[in-house]
Parts: C-alpha cells; sequence; structure tokens
C-alpha cells in the first residue's frame, strides 16, 4: 500500500523463557491515529521498544515508509530458546539503533516521563533539534553555524508556543507539574520532525479534564503537523475519541483490531478488560 | 540597549577576565622572582585545563573515565620530545645514540601535536572501551593509563622516549602569562563546545541516555567526541606539565595524578568549568604554598617545638580541609553552576542598599 507508514510483520519479542510480544502484525496508514490497548503488562511497551529500535526483535520484520528498517529471526541461545511462530520465515538481521530510526522520522514519548533533567524546558526541545543540524563539530563549536542556531532557536519558541508551555519555557523541566511534563515530551519529540508520533501512554496521571484537552491537542497536532500517531492509552475515552482504528493485545497476541465502535462491541475485548473499562469512567 | 540586555553576563565575566588578565601582568613584571605566586600560577593554569577537560567528561558528558594521567603522560612526551633544543639532543639521549625525531618544531606546533597524541590514542581506545558502562569504564582507562606508563619506559622505545630516564631540555617557559593564555584558548574552546548544540546533545546523554537516543543523537558518536576532545586537552595540560617542571618523567604521571584532578573536578562541582578553575586554585595555592608551613618543624621564641608540625602534617591537615569541604558542599563549590560576574554584583548592590529586595 502506498499510504502505509508502519508495518510491523510478525513481530516477536522473546525474553529468555518469556514471550512479552508474540507475532504481532500491525499496520498504520498515514494520517491515522492508532491505538494499541491492552491489559497491564499485555506487552504495548515492549512492542514500541521494539518497533523504535530500543530492542531487538526476537522474530519478524518492520517496515517504516515502505522500506524494510528492522528485521531479526532468533539466534545464538533463543534458536533453541524461541518458543514463537514463524521460525524460519526470516533469514536476514537488520538492526538499527533509536537514533536512526528518529532520523528516518520516527520520534516517541515514555510511559514513565525521561526529561532532561538538568535543562529548561526550552533546551530539553532545543536540544532535540541537533538531529536535524547542518553544522558539524568545528562550526557548531566556533558558531559558523549562528544563522542554523538562530534558526533552531526560533523553531522552538514557535513550537512551545504552539503546544503552550511558551510561559514556563526558563524553567527546569522537571518542576513542571505531571500534565505539563507529558505535554513538554510530546514538543521534544515533535521537535525532530516526526512523520510518525509514537506516544507511550500520554494521559497516565492526568485527571479527567486534563485527559480530555489532551484528546483534543493530540487530534490537534496531527493536523497541524501533519503526522501519524501511534499511541499506547489506558484511558478508555480518549482512545474511543480520537482513534481511528484500535489494535487490541493480551498477553502479547493480538487478540482484535478494528474501528473503535467495533472494538467497544467485541467479547473477547470485553472479557480481557473485565471491568478495567468500567473503572476508567 | 537591547544589546546591553541581552549580553550583560557576557560582557560582565569578559571583563572579569581581562581584569585578572591584568593581575597577571602585574604578578609577572613586579613581583620577586621569589615570589611563590609563580610556580603556583604555572600549576593552577595546568591543571585548570586538566580539571576542566576531565569536567567535560565527567561533568558535562556522564562518563566516568579515569584515564587523565595517560593522556597527559603522552601530551608531555609528545611535547617534549618535539621541542629538545637540537644542541642538547643526543646529551638528553646519550644511552640511545640520538632521538628519533632530529628537529625542534616551535612550543605552539608542539603543544598542538601534543593534544593531538592524546586524542588519536584515545579515539583508538574509545571504540571499545566507551561501549562498558560507567564502573568499567573507570577501570578500563586507569588500566591503559598505566599501560601507558609502562610501555614509555620500556628500553624498546628508547629512541623515542628515552626509556626510563627523564627528558630534559625541551622548551620551557616560565613567564606565567604564557600559561595563562594556552588554558584560556582552551578552557575558551571547551566552553564555547559546551554551549553549541554539541554540548547540549552531551549534557542530554549525561541526562538520560534512552531519551537522548531516541531524540536521534548518536550515542556512540557523541561520546567518542567528548573523550576525543577531552583527550586532546589533557595532552596539551599534560605539554604544561612539563614546561612546569622542565622535565618529563613517566613516574610523574602515576593515577595519583588523575585523582588530585577528580579531586579539584568534585571541590569545584560536577559540571561547572568555573569551579574547576576555582578549585584548581584553592587546591594548589594550599598544598603548595598556604599549607606549607606546616611541613617545617618551628621552634617558638621560648624554646618550645610547636607539636604536630613536621613533615607530613601538611598533607593531613589538607585531607582534613578537602574533607571538611566535600561534607558541607555537597555538590562542590559551584555545584553545576557557573560564575556570573554582573548577578554577583546585582546581589552585592542589593546587600548594600539594603531595602531592594524588601520593596518590591
Ligand atoms: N527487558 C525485559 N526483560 C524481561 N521481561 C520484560 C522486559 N521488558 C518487559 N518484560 C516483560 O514483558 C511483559 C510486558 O511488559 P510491557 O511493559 O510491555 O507491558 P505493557 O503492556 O506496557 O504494560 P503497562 O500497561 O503496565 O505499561 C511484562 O510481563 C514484563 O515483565
Ligand atoms: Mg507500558
Amino acid at each position: 500500500m502506498d499510504n502505509n507508514v508502519l508495518h510491523i510483520e510478525n513481530i516477536t519479542m522473546q525474553f529468555g523463557g518469556v514471550v512479552a510480544v508474540d507475532n504481532l502484525t500491525m499496520d498504520v496508514n498515514k494520517g491515522e491515529i492508532v491505538a494499541l490497548i491492552g491489559p497491564n503488562g499485555a506487552g504495548k511497551t515492549t512492542a514500541f521498544n521494539a518497533i523504535t529500535g530500543v530492542y531487538e526483535p526476537t522474530n519478524g520484520a518492520i517496515y517504516f515508509n515502505g522500506n524494510k528498517v528492522i528485521e531479526n529471526f532468533p539466534k545464538g541461545k533463543m534458536r533453541k530458546l524461541y518458543s514463537g511462530e514463524n521460525n524460519g520465515l526470516y533469514k536476514s538481521s537488520i538492526v538499527k539503533t533509536p537514533d536512526k530510526l528518529t532520523k528516518l522520522g520516527m520520534a516517541r514519548t515514555f510511559q514513565n516521563i525521561r526529561l532532561f533533567k538538568s535543562m529548561t524546558v526550552f533546551e530539553n526541545v532545543l536540544t532535540a533539534k541537533h538531529i536535524r543540524r547542518t553544522s558539524n563539530l568545528f562550526t557548531a563549536t566556533f558558531r559558523f553555524n549562528f544563522k542554523e542556531e538562530a534558526r533552531m532557536r526560533k523553531e522552538t519558541l514557535e513550537l512551545l508556543k504552539l503546544v503552550g508551555l511558551e510561559d514556563v519555557k526558563d524553567e527546569l523541566a522537571t518542576s513542571l507539574p505531571y500534565g505539563k511534563q507529558r505535554k513538554l515530551e510530546i514538543a521534544r519529540a515533535l521537535a525532530t520532525n516526526p512523520t510518525l508520533l509514537l506516544l507511550d501512554e500520554p494521559a497516565a496521571g492526568m485527571n479527567p479534564q486534563e485527559t480530555e484537552e489532551l484528546a483534543e491537542f493530540i487530534s490537534d497536532i496531527r493536523k497541524k503537523f501533519d503526522i501519524t500517531i501511534l499511541l499506547i492509552e489506558h484511558h478508555m475515552n480518549l482512545v474511543m475519541d480520537i482513534s481511528d482504528r484500535i489494535y487490541v493485545i493480551e498477553f502479547g497476541k493480538l487478540i482484535a483490531n478494528g474501528l473503535p465502535s467495533e472494538i467497544q462491541s467485541n467479547q473477547k475485548v470485553i472479557d480481557a478488560y473485565l471491568g478495567v473499562v468500567e473503572e476508567d469512567e | 540597549m537591547k544589546f546591553w540586555d541581552k549580553n550583560k553576563r557576557l560582557i560582565c565575566n569578559l571583563c572579569f577576565i581581562l581584569l585578572l588578565f591584568a593581575v597577571l601582568v602585574i604578578i609577572q613584571y613586579t613581583a620577586p622572582s621569589t615570589s611563590m605566586w609563580f610556580s603556583v600560577i604555572r600549576k593552577v593554569c595546568t591543571f585548570s585545563l586538566a580539571a576542566v577537560a576531565m569536567n567535560l567528561l565527567n561533568g558535562f558528558t556522564g562518563l566516568f573515565s579515569l584515564g587523565q594521567a595517560g593522556f597527559m603522560l603522552l601530551g608531555a612526551y609528545a611535547y617534549s620530545i618535539f621541542t629538545i633544543s637540537s644542541d642538547m639532543r643526543t646529551t638528553v639521549f646519550r644511552n640511545y645514540g640520538d632521538s628519533v625525531v632530529t628537529f625542534c618544531l616551535p612550543m605552539v606546533l608542539a603543544l598542538i601535536i601534543a593534544g593531538l597524541v592524546a586524542a588519536f590514542f584515545a579515539f583508538l581506545i574509545g571504540l571499545p572501551v566507551l561501549r562498558l558502562k560507567s564502573d568499567y569504564l573507570a577501570i578500563a582507562t586507569l588500566g591503559f593509563a598505566e599501560i601507558v606508563r609502562g610501555i614509555v619506559q620500556l628500553t624498546q622505545f628508547g629512541p623515542v622516549t628515552n626509556g626510563p630516564d627523564p627528558i630534559n631540555n625541551f622548551t620551557s617557559p616560565k613567564n606565567i602569562l604564557v600559561y595563562a593564555a594556552i588554558a584560556g584558548i582552551c578552557i575558551s574552546i571547551i566552553i564555547l563546545l559546551i554551549n553549541s548544540t554539541y554540548g547540549r546533545a552531551l549534557k542530554a546523554i549525561r541526562d538520560d541516555e534512552i531519551a537522548a537516543e531516541a531524540m536521534g543523537i548518536n550515542l556512540a558518536k557523541h561520546k567518542q567526541i567528548s573523550f576525543v576532545i577531552s583527550s586532546f586537552f589533557c595532552g596539551i595540560a599534560g605539554a604544561m606539565f612539563a614546561m612546569c617542571n622542565s622535565a618529563v618523567s613517566a613516574v610523574s604521571f602515576t593515577s595519583a595524578m588523575t585523582y588530585q584532578i577528580l579531586l579539584v573536578v568534585v571541590i569545584g562541582g560536577i559540571g561547572s568549568i568555573s569551579g574547576s578553575i576555582i578549585a584548581a586554585f584553592i587546591y594548589y595555592a594550599s598544598s603548595e604554598w598556604w599549607l606549607k608551613f606546616l611541613d617545617l618543624e618551628t621552634v617558638t621564641k621560648t624554646g618550645t617545638k610547636i607539636p604536630l608540625l613536621g613533615p607530613g602534617f601538611r598533607m593531613v591537615v589538607f585531607s582534613v580541609l578537602i574533607m571538611i569541604v566535600v561534607l558541607f558542599f555537597r555538590k562542590g563549590i559551584m555545584g553545576t553552576k557557573e560564575i556570573s560576574v554582573y548577578d554577583g554584583i546585582i546581589k552585592i548592590k542589593n546587600l548594600l542598599c539594603g531595602k531592594k529586595e524588601g520593596a518590591k
């Protein structure tokens, strides 16, 4: 498909004997907001880590904007240990570190917020601009790149205005309230000019009102930055509100996927979540 | 007016540095030649640079390396070998016939070579070593320094390093302004680097490696950059150390030297350039000068000997002082802050005028 942004194919992630992600296949198309949901410990964050290069998947392949960026098969000790499916389907091993994938246009946030804690809000976002530099070590040190530096600062300021963090730009990032820290993490990810944004529980720790604002914010940035979004979330209101499609996993396995309305009435999903959906509302 | 508002801190700091330099000029040309100022300032300049270079790596990139003495040794040897005066060369290398380097380079060129030699070795060992986690990195670099110290003393390398014998009779200026200029230029370059986009990337790695990598910062490359540049300036500091002593001998570059530099960095504040410089001054002025009297057995006029005073007592007092400093300033004198003369002046002004803060 031409408008496919992310294609995850038979990804299995096994730690020792634990299969955290089991033969997961997913597609994310251009301009979509896709949600990945599932009970605690289902393997959502692990799937994110495999997509963004933090972990090498044990088996499977990942395509980004039509190019194969990751492929792996069980090697070494895993050859005997491997208990997933599709063993032998993949024969080559392509691994990329997270920074390479970010350069290609993936950007992410973290479930347990990871801001640069010694830096201000402004510096956090400015640092993320480093990836799109044209200067080298010499020109940057001796400030021959002053034009680029000025542009980076200008863009950072614009971005902060856009996400509504301009008034706190000189505050230490970690001194912000939770909700703003999450927003800042999104702003920092956006500063790398991504085509695909991966959000790991962006509403975690937010109250209902903040969550509602966040839903609007996410739909907003999709339009403004013309990006595609894949998000993990436990707040069902937010997920049902803004997602175009939803994937549900349990114990690492895909148990359902489809439109929000379909997922809401899917018996398997209701069983997996038993009570959790209620609790969230 | 807008220009002033934007740059007032920088301007004030530059004025302050000029003032400091003027003080050094006055000392150089008016102080009696026996003054302790000379040897202390030479040492302070040398170890300020070494400490700032170490801070770049340990404080700003979060890489705990202990190879400083090794890189300083490389710089010291490279510098001295390339600046030995031609007529003394065969005398210095008498055990090995002659040095393989048969020319004498100007000081500045030799300093740059000293840095490059250290940087080159850092580049070679950086590739495997920087993959290690912090404790292992410290041990590996410490090991590297010890190995280098052993190797240069081998007689097989005699024609290059003069084996276990010291090298002397090389260009070693005694003018403190020369030292201040070298240290000043090098530290300025490090400050420029730290405040550039690359510097921000290094700080990001220090703060959170995983987030830094997710923001597209190539960890291996940036750690290598920091390591090589830090070593480059360690090499230059080593050359300055050689100039201070007018002689180079491998035995002075022990791990104790690395610990001294580490101590200066910790006292000044891990992640503060001005802290490192202030700490270097306090450290070397006290240990080499202000506390020297503690090592002398002193007899008062009435004929009683003051107890405790005697050889070695200085180090006891000094160590106690350091412990006190570390206890009271958990994060060093400066923490991660930098000195700002402008803010200082404003503070003093407010203090003198008293009311200002309350009247607001
Ligand atoms: N590095 C690892 N080594 C071993 N096991 C791991 C590792 N990372 C994750 N796991 C296991 O994989 C499973 C899935 O964890 P993961 O963090 O992906 O869940 P999650 O769906 O994100 O849950 P939550 O909603 O609580 O964030 C868990 O059982 C976890 O213990
Ligand atoms: Mg998770």
